[in-house]
């Protein structure tokens, strides 16, 4: 019986997690027990903390120990401008710049009619409402920063059309040349679009 | 060891495994075939694996059952091109998921292979509705479907056509479709004999035409029915049309500049 054997239980979660096999697990398990003051207990406790605190934001829908979440709750941050993602990774990434002071809203995923993952799987309802709820439209924007992919690019234009009505300046995230990028090793789709929006 | 090497059509993409995809392909001489692709979501391969691409594929497998890997390089972008368009990328979702679920796989099918390169051009320019409505009336053919819009059912007047059957897919004129016309369908205008430019109406009620031929009879005894992104597309455009109606509509159905301007 595997499961009887803690360590080989261990094994398979750690098999579990993406981008680990077997035999990585294995060398993870065996250099978490040699450690096991230093990394294993603090591991095991972040793991258990981490569980039980973390929730999803009820504003946004991102993660944080606190709901509403720190980024909903900060006072200097422009409530006005709301920046629609659609995986929490997304927020950490637009943070890491730090040239973002709006605050967001996380989907969960995008528009996929060969997945079979339509509007009503994704937070764009909560979203409306949020906008609804808004008082007076003087300043709002909301920023579609989705992944320039059809898929990314048909739920930005089904979130614009049903913002449409609500009169609000909706934008997206500019496509073209990537900083550092060189010409010869762009695509032909991203040069094209760059020469469209050129400034 | 089999092998090929081929110009093709992305179709579809899905996930397999944390790195890999299975990969649905349109090509030029063997028909619709899969592959598996290592590292599909890999920054190299990234912009590669967007449906309606046009590639160099390259087939590899220990024996041709096999599904194979696929070695692909990018040959022409297609979504970058009309990603500002809701309703031409809703089309190039429309025409990769119809060939994806209609096609039988390892069937070559040269013509609607070269069918489609054109209308994924075509897709860039302002007629591509009546060319992507043309475009479903030649998947119809070619799946054994066709439509024979080119004189009446009934003996009727082959220069006043207006309605089809639904029952034959043949055109019928109006004098002797006038009767029966709450059973027939419309005949948008630019597929008459002599018919002019296409409207938004005509649009439409073409892709009310090909759809119906389609749900009907190619995805008649498919569990699923149409596909979900025709199906979309249809209600898009139906949504576009009833907006431009009651002049409730931004001047292009597009993100970008005009986004900026509705605040």
């Amino acid at each position: 019986m595997m499961n009887d054997n803690p360590l080989e239980h261990l094994i398979k979660l750690l098999g579990s997690l993406p981008g680990l096999g077997n035999r990585s697990a294995r060398r993870i398990a065996l250099h978490l027990l040699s450690k096991r003051g230093g990394l294993m207990v603090p591991l095991a406790e972040a793991l258990k903390n981490t569980a039980e605190n973390i929730k999803n934001c009820h504003i946004c829908n991102t993660l944080d120990m606190t709901d509403p979440c720190q980024i909903c709750r900060d006072i200097k941050r422009d409530k006005r401008q709301i920046c629609v993602v659609a995986q929490v990774s997304d927020v950490w990434a637009i943070e890491r710049t730090g040239a973002f002071k709006g605050t967001y809203h996380v989907l969960g995923g995008l528009l996929s009619a060969l997945d079979g993952i339509g509007p009503e799987d994704l937070g764009i309802e909560r979203l409306k409402l949020r906008l609804e709820e808004m008082e007076g439209k003087e300043g709002q924007e909301v920023i579609l920063a989705l992944s320039a992919t059809v898929d990314g690019q048909s739920t930005a234009h089904y979130i614009a059309d049903i913002l449409w009505p609500l009169g609000i300046k909706v934008s997206r995230l500019a496509h073209g040349m990537p900083v550092g990028g060189e010409l010869d090793y762009l695509d032909d789709g991203t040069i094209t679009t760059a020469l469209r929006s050129r400034a | 060891m089999e092998h090929w090497q081929d110009q093709s059509v992305v179709l579809n993409v899905r996930a397999h495994g944390e790195n890999g995809a299975v990969v649905s392909l349109l090509t030029r001489n063997h028909g619709r075939q899969a592959g598996y692709v290592n590292g599909a979501f890999s920054k190299k391969s990234r912009g590669t694996l967007d449906i309606g691409n046009i590639v160099d594929a390259q087939w590899r497998s220990r024996t041709s059952e096999n599904l194979g890997t696929l070695n692909l390089e990018l040959s022409r972008s297609t979504a970058g091109r009309i990603m500002q368009d809701a309703i031409k990328l809703a089309a190039l979702q429309s025409a990769c998921a119809l060939c994806d679920q209609a096609l039988p796989e390892r069937e070559g099918h040269p013509g609607l292979f070269n069918g489609l390169c054109v209308l994924l051009e075509i897709l860039e320019s302002d007629v591509w509705a009546p060319a992507y409505i043309m475009w479903e009336i030649a998947l119809l053919k070619e799946l054994g479907f066709s439509l024979d819009l080119t004189k009446c059912a009934a003996g009727g007047n082959n220069n006043a056509l207006a309605y089809v059957s639904p029952k034959t897919g043949r055109a019928v004129s109006y004098e002797a479709g006038e009767p029966y016309k709450d059973k027939l369908l419309p005949l948008p205008n630019f597929l008459r004999a002599h018919g002019g430019v296409a409207d938004d109406q005509d649009i439409l009620t073409g892709l009310q035409l090909t759809g119906f031929f389609l749900e009907h009879w190619v995805f008649a005894h498919h569990n699923q029915g149409i596909p979900e992104a025709r199906r979309r597309l249809a209600l898009r455009f139906a949504e576009y049309f009833d907006k431009k109606q009651n002049n409730n509509i931004r001047d292009t159905d597009s993100l970008g500049t005009e986004l900026h301007a509705a605040g």
